[in-house]
């Protein structure tokens, strides 16, 4: 997996006031879920480029700073380059050799999306209209189509996740998800993941920085696989150690369960007008399938 | 390892979400208030642990620690793994919205199975074969996690089958990692606080407070 830091830090500090940040935690959370499934189920791919141009303005609104998404969704999906460097492939001409498959699978082991590959794949294992060759490997036109769909499905998906879900405090999404119905049990543990991951970071940071001053240099070989794995341990000895003081301060100040809310949620006219706004697009974009795959 | 939105078929996205919501909802049964902090650090731990990259060759992968997960929590692992997965994909944009339950599958049935079948043996044996046991636990996870992967694929239309083919042969590195630093986190934890391993997820609170 070769994600940058970028890719890592959380949106919500970058992004600044917004018409999204305005909205309730709650509409933002159901108009990702469901844009989601509405997307996932279009295959017109003129819609679905209309549906990522929607999520892009959605990203505008939400103020999300253009590099740090980029960097995001482009680590997501790696694939979209990967299809652009196929392009030449498909054409006839391009020489054979220069997908060399022993660089190719590693490069597919490192990128944590296996999705490069089948997209890359996807053109030549679809059966249909051959529309270009490659050695033995022919391309088919579903297989280029069903491509396609599944890179404009992904990104408007991200982009609209990351634009209404991804702008919102990990604090916030949890009480949301609470009064969503989600289990409080699930939700307390989100809270604690969200608060130790940052303390845990600097922990393995310590760790490693520690490793470091004693030479040691990751290589491919059993030493450091085994201080690696000594790595983890000792985190997560760390870990049980502080969930005994957690556990210990938490009954000292009377814990016992419910979730108190340090915000509140207040469902407004923008919460509807957004809501109403949301159902129209989606209303729109499954009609305009219909009449497209009908037509077609 | 993330599935995108968009892949996989209908049907298969469904099962996935059902399956999920089964875990879950039996790990979150185990999960009483004294036991959420240590779930939730622990959860936090395998979060991080997935931000190291082991160097492979000329490239690297990042540690999953599915099975190891599993010999830790039990059947609290698949809260815990899902809470992971749900982080990344908001805040990461890794993975995707729809395909959370299929991916959550994944990851985390394994991670149980494997837990529940080998914890017996990493807390009774001695600590050099409890981290060979360790190392199996690692290892099965991931491959358990590759045949998953590999079935929703495959499941998802005959274009998908030699994807889901690579899937496996791709993973098998992946497995060895794994299992090389699963048996050396087991043996570390075995002499350095073997409660770990006890009943999941905060065997630490009852015991060996110094």
């Amino acid at each position: 997996m070769a994600h940058g830091d970028a890719a890592r830090r959380p949106l919500e500090r970058l992004a600044g006031a917004s018409p999204v940040a305005a909205l309730d935690p709650r509409t933002r959370i159901l108009a990702a879920v469901g844009w989601a499934v509405v997307v996932v189920g279009l295959s017109s791919l003129a819609v679905l480029a209309t549906a990522v141009v929607i999520a892009l303005a959605a990203a505008r609104a939400a103020a999300l700073p253009a590099r740090p998404t980029a960097t995001k969704v482009v680590t997501m999906d790696g694939f979209v380059v990967a299809l652009l460097v196929m392009l030449p492939f498909t054409t006839p001409g391009a020489p054979v050799a220069a997908l060399p498959a022993r660089p190719t699978a590693t490069k597919v082991v490192t990128m944590d999306g296996f999705v490069v590959a089948l997209l890359v794949m996807l053109p030549f294992t679809t059966p249909g209209a051959p529309v270009a060759a490659l050695g033995p490997l022919t391309a088919s036109a579903e297989g280029v189509h069903l491509a396609l769909a599944i890179a404009l499905k992904a990104n408007a998906v991200v982009l609209m996740l990351l634009a209404m879900v991804g702008t919102l405090e990990p604090a916030t999404l949890g009480h949301a998800l609470r009064r969503l119905a989600v289990p409080a049990g699930l939700i307390h543990l989100m809270l604690f993941t969200v608060r130790y991951i940052a303390v845990l970071g600097e922990e393995a940071t310590r760790l490693r920085t520690a490793m470091r001053a004693r030479a040691f240099a990751p290589r491919t070989d059993r030493h450091t696989l085994a201080t690696y794995g000594y790595l983890v341990g000792m985190l997560l000895v760390r870990a049980a150690e502080r969930a005994e003081r957690v556990l210990d301060a938490m009954r000292c100040r009377g814990f016992d369960g419910r979730l108190v809310a340090l915000t509140s949620f207040r469902f407004a006219r923008a919460d509807a007008v957004a809501a109403a706004g949301a159902g129209l697009v989606l209303g729109l974009l499954v009609t305009a399938e219909i009449v497209l795959v009908r037509s077609a | 390892m993330h599935i995108v939105d968009g892949a996989l078929a209908g049907e298969v996205v469904a099962g996935g979400a059902i399956v999920a919501v089964g875990g879950l909802a039996l790990g979150l049964r185990g999960l009483d208030l004294e036991r959420i902090p240590a779930a939730g650090l622990l959860s936090a731990t395998f979060f991080t642990a997935s931000l190291i990259h082991v160097p492979l060759g000329p490239s690297s992968v990042h540690l999953i620690m599915n099975g190891l997960a599993g010999l830790v929590l039990g059947w609290a692992a698949f809260p815990a793994l899902f809470v992971g997965l749900l982080l990344q994909a908001v805040f990461f944009g890794f993975g995707g919205v729809t395909v959370l339950g299929v991916n959550t599958v994944a990851i985390a049935l394994p991670a149980v199975l494997v837990g529940l079948a080998a914890r017996p043996l990493v807390r009774q044996l001695a600590p050099s074969h409890a981290a060979l046991a360790g190392g199996l636990a690692g290892g099965g996870a991931i491959a358990g996690t590759a045949v998953l992967v590999a079935t929703a694929l495959a499941l998802s239309g005959e274009a998908f089958v030699p994807a889901a083919k690579l899937v496996l042969v791709a993973h098998v590195p992946v497995m060895i990692v794994e299992a090389g630093v699963c048996a050396a986190a087991v043996l570390l934890i075995r002499k350095v606080k073997p409660e770990l391993f006890a009943t999941p997820p905060t065997p630490a609170v009852e015991t060996a407070r110094a």
